[in-house]
């Protein structure tokens, strides 16, 4: 299946997913207008990806900022990495914020109230 | 339009202090110059990240609500041909406040749900918004324009403010809506 990298846009976020190290980085900033478009081929990754996991996957969220409809598309990938949990994989979640920033650290609460996978919050001095 | 009116809406901008003003269609290309010229704007003017991401914010929500609804007006006299698609953005600064002021018309059988909407946004205090905001998040699907009906609740959560709103009649079948964002 191979490495799923993508440059980043104003628009969109750098994406490398690394099928060698479990580890996958979103970063950046992702307010697309169609962010299900923009999402759909990171979650059929993920999907082929989980056919044969690493024993540990690590998700690092190290996102600046995230329109409404791309909340939505993160949550939908954090249930797919939630379901893989377990099945082969261990999964982590990173969730990196920059310094007083309140609303990303409460978004990245707000996930972990939803998803049962472990968080970390990371506070950072610029992403 | 005369020329005198060309002074009297400068002044106007002027008195509002206004950063950025744009009426028209809202395409994928404008909204990204708008962000990309207000990014700039606010790099010059606001010390505080905090408040730069909060204006920035709020300003995707608004030009992302303006390119998604704004309502096409099919009618087919000359007049209101003209005005199809087109909204209205100002962004303006005033003693530390940001407001971003939207204009666009919407299908009146709209409007009646826009308004319980807000009023029911308008009636939450910040915990109460964040508890709103991960339910509509968690349990709400996505419509086939990739909205998820979060837009507003976010706005709200940003300004820190209550939502001022208006819908004014145009004719049977349109309203235009009047939205006034005002982030400290």
């Amino acid at each position: 299946m191979g490495n799923l990298n993508m440059e980043g846009s104003p628009k969109t976020p750098t994406i490398n997913f690394d099928e060698s190290t479990g580890v996958l980085e979103v970063k950046g900033r992702s307010i697309p207008e169609n962010s299900v478009e923009f999402y759909k081929p990171l979650n059929e990754w993920v999907e082929a990806y989980g056919k044969s996991p690493k024993a540990e996957t690590i998700f690092d969220v190290k996102l600046e900022y995230f329109n409404t409809s791309s909340s939505k598309c993160i949550l939908d990938l954090f249930k797919l990495l939630e379901s893989l949990n377990g099945n082969g994989t261990e999964v982590k979640v990173n969730w990196y914020f920059e310094e007083d920033d309140e609303d990303m650290e409460e978004a990245g609460e707000d996930y972990q109230a939803i998803i049962s996978l472990p968080f970390k919050m990371i506070e950072v001095e610029e992403i | 339009m005369s020329l005198k009116s060309i002074y009297e809406l400068y002044q106007a901008m002027e008195r509002d202090h206004t950063m950025l003003s744009f009426k028209g269609v809202v395409t994928p290309d404008l909204l990204s110059s708008v962000l990309q010229i207000m990014e700039s704007k606010l790099n010059h003017v606001e010390k505080s990240n905090k408040t730069k991401k909060k204006v920035y914010n709020v300003l995707v929500e608004c030009l992302q609500n303006l390119y998604h609804h704004n309502e096409n007006i099919q009618e087919e006299d000359g007049i209101n041909f003209l005005f199809s698609k087109s909204a209205l953005l100002m962004i303006s600064k005033n003693e530390g406040n940001y407001e971003v002021k939207t204009g666009n018309y919407i299908l009146k059988e709209n409007s009646e749900d826009l308004k319980v909407k807000l009023d029911d946004i308008n009636a939450l205090n910040k915990e109460e918004l964040r508890v709103l905001y991960k339910s509509v998040l968690n349990e709400g699907e996505m419509s086939e324009k990739g909205t998820a009906g979060l837009g507003m609740i976010d706005i709200a959560r940003k300004s820190g403010n209550k939502l001022e709103y208006s819908f004014l009649p145009v004719d049977k079948k349109y309203d235009f809506f009047c939205l006034n964002v005002k982030i400290n």
